[in-house]
């Protein structure tokens, strides 16, 4: 029986369309948008204005508190201007636009695909480059990697966990770059096993990605503690709490901190781009973005400067369709829709996902049947019809006493709802409100 | 390129549909119909149709006219209402009675509450009890089933008392449990379908058929059915042990009246029953408790209806007090 976490979940149809598709650099975009806050956490500050030269790798903007990361230009060229663009969710927000000229990278960065094996920094090295070079985590969730590796006083990490789940339909970015660049993975894993003081980290996969299980395996085998696990396909087998429960049977308890189950989860994109900062001195300045959908004429997976804008992508991957009707930033279950096809690419970014029509429309919205499958279907044992419920009648205190801040917005509710509901969106709402009630109460 | 949709994730969804899900225990209660059919012959399907008619019809004219909305009959839901309805009468009720009682179903339990997914009771339910109550004697004379072959498609039917009905009534009189058998089908013909009684109670062998089938298709779960039934067979079973001769055996108690078609069919109707698992247990528990109690010592013979309004009317408070499992509430953990 391969693992899995236990209660709820749902089976989307996997669609990944461009999972044989192999990553394909683009070409460096002639004008890029690097928005100055990628991460999740404290904005950064820009070190740059209108009219300065930056070189690729250059820092241009400066972790700003102690949750904050780092951005560098992933472009050679001048600073256009520094002004507000909208960005993926729709909002505009600071900005450092460039126009390119050449790639001319900044010194003391190794460029060459030579895998180097040996760790020669210390784990507070380790830890300062990763912070240096602009680290975040490349799931989606953004989180500063450098702030993950230090551990709070009197908590202990026991495993590293690393996520090669990828359980969002259609994404299959983290799978390439799990099967082109399994070692440099590992090296990156052993890395932040290092920063961590672990000796244990897992793989956990997927069991959809038979090839990329079978290459980590192997390879797996030359590095020390490092263990590959297939796990069933089931979303959102890849949430950090879900993933957490599968591998080592360990809940994180209710509203507390993985690290609470001596577990600290990264992305595979993570462990290469932490790779790539320690051994190669290489800031986070690209990733790998897959451009797939059943609009999408050619679904391909690319390597990408940081600030490229989607339109770009998507003309690489056949062009614009006619038919097209909604365009994602991210997987279908928990991305964003797009508001403009001009918003950058930013690191947390994992695919592009074009929508025909048909997919668009909105559904059509019933009564609540009380059918309880939303209920049976979350994983995190929560009544998402009465969050919902909850929340549209703003009883703001009830949806805290029920729960609403543990809910991780998989959208599992929501997607089985055979009403139509939009429960994640009520519930979206319910958190925000109730996330401003507890802050407040915090500052008294 | 027309203007981009926005709306929240998830973008994708399941393509389940109330329609489906009632469309689908229409299905589950097809083989039920055909064996009341069989037995009943032609009323059976007279009254069903009637009940089915009227319960769209009602719920139309109430949606179009009354509240002046889309009317959503398309659903199936009041399709569904209708079925289950007739399945609790005895296929010789007179035709208006039927309407009446499709008219309390869908007017008074559910439009007047607000529509699908309102309702506090079953309105399938709420109609029968109103039917049971205004006219106790056409309620509860029940045709003898006879096959299509012998009995005659349109002939009249000959009525009788139902097993429970004989119990009840020979109990009465001081006759003990033995004696009275003798004058019941046996168990064996109640299974398969040769029981007096309701359209829909006729055969438990049909019965089981559609219930697997809402198992297999994920309409219902199994913890309302199996703790209902459970709870049944447990509590007569106890009461047959201490006494035989007043307590009849708990197979006859599963097999007879209306459990089975309760137990799958009326209690676990999504709007009207609890949303979390231990939350349907403690309810199927519920109402095989009360059902017993009712029949034991009720003054009505069948008590599965009633045990079911009853709890019914504690869904909210379960649903109040029993909560899923939430994640990360494990205690003792190593942190
Ligand atoms: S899944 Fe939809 S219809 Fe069913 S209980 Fe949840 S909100 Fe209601
Ligand atoms: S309530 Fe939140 S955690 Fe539960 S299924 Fe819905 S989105 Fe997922």
């Amino acid at each position: 029986m391969l693992k899995t976490f236990k209660s709820g979940g749902v089976h989307p149809p996997e669609n990944k369309i461009s999972a044989d598709a192999a990553i394909q650099s683009l070409p460096v975009p002639k004008r890029v948008y690097i928005m100055v806050t990628q991460h999740l956490g404290a904005p950064s500050v820009a070190l740059v204005k209108k009219g300065d030269d930056v070189k690729t790798g250059q820092l241009i903007a400066k972790s700003a508190g102690f949750i904050s990361a780092n951005v560098h230009s992933p472009v050679t060229g001048k600073v256009f201007k520094v002004d507000d663009f909208i960005d993926q969710s729709g909002y505009r927000k600071p900005a450092i636009i460039i126009d390119a000229e050449e790639d001319t990278w900044v010194d003391g960065v190794d460029n060459s695909d030579e895998i180097i094996r040996d760790i020669t920094l210390t784990k507070e090295q380790i830890i300062q480059r990763i912070s240096d070079m602009g680290v975040v985590g490349l799931g989606g969730a953004t989180f500063p990697t450098h702030v993950k590796m230090m551990i709070p006083d009197g908590k202990k990490a026991e495993f590293l966990i690393i996520n090669g789940v990828e359980c969002e339909p259609y994404l299959t970015s983290d799978h390439r770059l799990m099967v082109e660049k399994p070692e440099e993975i590992l090296i990156g894993t052993t890395i932040l096993m290092k920063a961590l003081g672990v000796s244990k980290a897992m793989v956990g996969i997927e069991n959809n990605k038979p090839d990329a299980i079978e290459k980590l395996s192997h390879i797996a085998k030359s590095f020390k503690g490092i263990t590959v696990h297939p796990l069933k396909v089931k979303y959102p087998q890849g949430g950090e709490k879900q993933l957490i429960k599968a591998l080592t049977g360990r809940e994180v308890p209710s509203g507390k901190l993985p690290i609470e189950t001596g577990c600290v989860v990264d992305n595979v994109g993570t462990a290469f781009a932490v790779y790539e900062a320690v051994q190669k001195n290489k800031p986070l300045i690209e990733r790998v973005v897959t451009v797939t959908g059943m609009a999408a004429a050619k679904p391909s997976n690319f390597m990408v400067r940081i600030g490229a804008p989607v339109s770009e992508l998507i003309e690489k991957a056949g062009g614009i369709p006619e038919n097209l009707g909604k365009v994602v930033g991210g997987g279908p279950m928990m991305g964003k829709a797009l508001m403009s096809l001009e918003a950058p690419i930013v690191k947390g970014s994992s695919g592009i996902l074009l929508m025909p029509v048909e997919e668009s429309r909105r559904v059509v919205i019933k009564p609540c049947i009380r059918c309880a499958r939303c209920v049976s279907v979350c994983p995190m044992g929560l009544e998402p019809y009465l969050l919902a419920q909850v929340a549209k009648n703003e009883m703001w205190e009830r949806a805290e006493s029920e729960r609403v801040m543990d809910c991780i917005e998989c959208g599992s509710c929501h997607y089985t709802c055979p009403s139509g509901r939009p429960l994640l969106d009520y519930i979206r709402l319910g958190k925000n409100k109730v996330g401003q009630i507890i802050r407040s109460r915090g500052k008294k | 390129m027309a203007l981009l949709t926005m709306s929240g994730s998830p973008h994708v969804h399941d393509n389940d549909s109330v329609e489906k899900i009632m469309w689908g225990v229409v299905i589950a209660l097809v083989p039920a119909l055909f064996v009341s059919i069989w037995y009943f012959g032609f009323p059976a399907l007279k009254i069903t149709l009637v009940a089915v008619a009227s319960c769209v019809a009602i719920e139309y004219l109430i949606q179009k006219f009354l509240l002046k909305q889309e009317p959503t009959i398309k659903d199936g839901s009041a399709a569904l209402t209708g079925l289950l309805l007739a399945f609790n009468v005895p296929s010789n009720l007179p035709v208006w009675e039927m309407i009446v009682g499709s008219f309390v179903s869908i007017a008074v339990a559910k439009m007047a509450f607000g529509g699908l997914g309102k309702n506090v009771f079953n309105p399938a339910l709420v109609g029968r009890v109103f039917l049971l109550i205004s006219f106790p004697v056409d309620m509860t004379s029940w045709p003898v089933p006879q096959p299509l072959m012998q009995g005659g498609f349109f002939a009249d039917a000959i009525t009788g008392p139902t097993s429970l009905g004989i119990l009840k009534e020979g109990l009465g009189t001081g006759q003990t449990v033995n004696e009275l058998v003798m004058k019941m089908p046996d168990l064996m013909r109640d299974f398969l379908g040769n029981q007096g009684g309701s359209l829909g109670e006729v055969s438990a062998f049909a019965l089981i058929i559609g219930g697997i089938y809402l198992l297999m298709k994920k309409i219902i779960t199994w913890h309302i059915p199996v703790t209902y039934m459970l709870t049944v067979f447990l509590f007569t079973g106890l009461m047959w042990l201490i006494n035989p001769d007043i307590y009849i055996n708990p197979v006859f108690h599963i097999l007879a009246g209306g459990l089975l078609l309760g137990a799958i069919y009326m209690a676990t109707d999504m709007v009207s029953s609890p949303m979390s698992p231990n939350g349907m247990m403690l309810y199927g528990v519920g109402c095989g408790v009360l059902t017993v109690l009712i029949r034991l010592w009720g003054a009505y013979p069948e008590g599965v209806s009633f045990a079911i309004l009853i709890m019914n009317a504690f869904t909210p408070l379960i649903n109040r007090g029993f909560k899923p499992k939430r994640f990360g509430e494990l205690k003792n953990q190593k942190g």
